[in-house]
């Protein structure tokens, strides 16, 4: 950066600065060539993956057709986003993503830092290992497979969980269909299966902390939990805001797989989100403008969530992602 | 006190020993319904060991030849989509990590952006499918290439090589490629494993790519296919109900079976390099 900002911006004669200017980017070319030779995959990635979609954004003003492309599309102005705000489902989506999200954060953020927090006491090295071991392990499983077993263990002709409530005399609850559940399941198998991977980053936050600190407070006669109190939790404080800041912004950022791998239409009241909805709309009815629209109008809202939730934490805490 | 601290021990360790308990179950379940026969499912009497011992799931599983070739495309997705993932991502962090390189802080700018806005679900297919990428391997492959997290990850790693073998590599007269290739890479052999089963797994578990990018019955991976079989309710094939008296149960046991043979793989290697996770996660943690 700094080199290529260095080229000259005083004049020593007309003459002598051509050959000057062209010189120095000579130099940094050749300096640059083999490291930029390297970065070129990376860079074309990015350009068409990533870049190349956010022009194609345009579409979101457009009537884009298949068949015509991008370019002979009539534009429509902000049509697709005023149907969107005046579609009788937008209140409801916008509900549902955000009301699953924030039950994400209110139970799933606190859970990990718990089992960190009860790993953290425990004195058997191999013990903990084991359940570390154990607790990382559905990190790997794919959505597919978790969103199968959620909805085979609820199924109500012989599912786990329908056995299990018929042995205490509650006759059969077809879970998946009843829209009050989906939340509470979804964030159940959320929970289940990122807790353990999720405590990682405390666990990293706690070997930072002396041990003599421990031992200290033992000798004042302070109890475990006392000792918690004290100083195991100032001590992942600062994981825990930046965990924190994070799962706030990434509040209305829902797993697209899971939701639509557990959903049904019996269930779309509760259970149809956001992305789940763009799928549906855009990709299935191939009414592409719209769901762009949508998406980009969450994105946006998205965009200042993660702000906000920066700018408040820099505020009080000191602590914050950039 | 003595008491008191005890107390807190037994109490911990009950609560830790319900998490391993909760976390293993529903697998040990499903395998002991898929190993039983019939009849026992069916009372709904079967938890945690199989009753009546038999194979015939599995059979029935394993005779399946769209399992087969599903397999083999998840296969050939995780293969060529990791060595593709590595090198794209592998060069570029090398070349990110060198703080010498011009355009360095723009180029991470533009690389960091995409962390927080994206075009969406549909620009992006849009992109693919105008490359005429949909419904081949590449379309599996290419879009989800490069995670920027693991990118992050990989240059981290790199910068934390002393300068001074770089400075070595230079007297000997290699160029920048060649200090990539014969310095760096044979030094971050364990942060190439702990990138690539990264990769490996996400490629492995993948199901929105194929779902947008793929159309072809005969491309679907593994992961398409368990969720056509168990969730979408079709079942694999007719001899199913040959098998036992009432369908649904017995469906259920055939469905846990497919689950076990397609996530076995994971299950099985997964105690062995799970610190290869873990190593790349807590750099992630504590630099990131």
């Amino acid at each position: 950066m700094g080199q290529a900002n260095a080229l000259p911006e005083t004049t020593a004669g007309r003459n002598r600065e051509r050959p000057q200017l062209r010189e120095r980017v000579m130099k940094i070319w050749r300096r640059n060539k083999l490291l930029w030779l390297l970065f070129l995959p990376c860079l074309l990635y990015y350009l068409i993956f990533k870049y190349l979609p956010m022009f194609g954004l345009v579409i979101t003003f457009k009537d884009y057709n298949l068949f015509k492309g991008i370019w002979a599309s009539s534009w429509v102005g902000f049509k697709y986003y005023r149907m969107f705000l005046e579609n009788p489902d937008f209140l409801l989506l916008m509900k549902n993503t955000f009301l699953l999200g924030l039950y994400r954060l209110v139970f799933g953020f606190p859970a990990p830092i718990l089992l960190a927090i009860l790993l953290n006491e425990v004195r058997k090295a191999s013990f903990k290992r084991l359940v570390q071991t154990v607790s990382y392990l559905p990190h790997f499983i794919s959505n597919v497979i978790v969103a199968s077993m959620v909805i085979m263990f609820l199924s109500p002709t012989g599912g786990l969980i329908n056995n299990l409530l018929g042995g205490l005399g509650i006759g059969p609850v077809n879970f998946m269909n009843e829209p009050g559940f989906f939340r509470i399941i979804y964030v159940l198998s959320e929970i289940w299966q990122h807790i353990g991977w999720e405590t990682i980053i405390y666990l990293a936050a706690l070997t930072a902390i002396d041990p003599q600190l421990y031992e200290a407070a033992e000798m004042d006669g302070a109890g475990r939990l006392r000792r918690i109190w004290h100083i195991t939790l100032p001590g992942i404080s600062p994981a825990i805001v930046i965990t924190l800041i994070l799962n706030i912004g990434q509040v209305l950022e829902i797993g697209f797989e899971k939701v639509f791998l557990m959903q049904n239409p019996a269930i779309y009241e509760t259970a149809d989100i956001i992305s789940t909805y763009v799928y549906r709309v855009g990709m299935q009815q191939g009414n592409f403008s719209y769901g762009a629209s949508i998406d980009l109008f969450m994105g946006v809202i998205s965009l200042v969530f993660i702000y906000s939730a920066n700018w408040i934490s820099r505020r009080i805490s000191e602590t914050s992602l950039w | 006190m003595k008491f008191r601290i005890n107390l807190f021990s037994i109490i911990n360790g009950i609560a830790l020993l319900m998490v391993v308990a909760a976390t293993l179950y529903p697998f040990v379940h499903m395998l002991a319904v898929s190993l039983s026969s019939d009849s026992y499912v069916i009372q709904n009497t079967v938890s945690i060991w199989p009753k009546g011992f038999n194979l015939d799931m599995y059979k029935v599983v394993l005779e399946d030849s769209k399992i087969w070739a599903a397999y083999k495309n998840t296969i050939i997705y995780t293969f060529t989509g990791t060595l593709i993932s590595l090198l794209i991502t592998s060069t570029g962090a090398y070349a990110l990590s060198r703080s010498d390189m011009a355009l360095r802080k723009s180029l991470t700018m533009l690389i960091v952006v995409t962390m927080f806005f994206s075009g969406g679900m549909i620009p992006t297919f849009l992109v693919v499918r105008s490359l005429n990428l949909v419904d081949t391997v590449w379309g599996m492959v290419l879009p989800g290439a490069v995670s920027t997290w693991n990118l992050i990850l990989m240059r981290t790693f790199f910068a934390g090589i002393p300068k001074e073998l770089e400075e070595s590599g230079r007297m000997d007269g290699l160029n920048d490629i060649g200090i990539f290739a014969r310095i760096i890479v044979p030094l971050s052999k364990a942060s190439f494993a702990t990138i690539a089963l990264f990769y490996a797994v996400s490629m492995w578990n993948n199901f929105l790519g194929p779902l947008l990018y793929l159309r072809s019955s005969e491309l679907f991976p593994l992961q398409v296919l368990l969720r056509n079989m168990v969730l979408a309710g079709t079942s694999s094939s007719g001899d199913v109900t040959g098998i036992g008296g009432d369908n649904q149960i017995v469906e259920e046991s055939l469905k846990y079976a497919t689950i076990m043979v397609s996530t076995l793989p994971i299950l099985a290697v997964y105690p062995f390099i799970q610190k290869y996770f873990v190593q790349g996660a807590m750099i992630g943690a504590v630099k990131g």
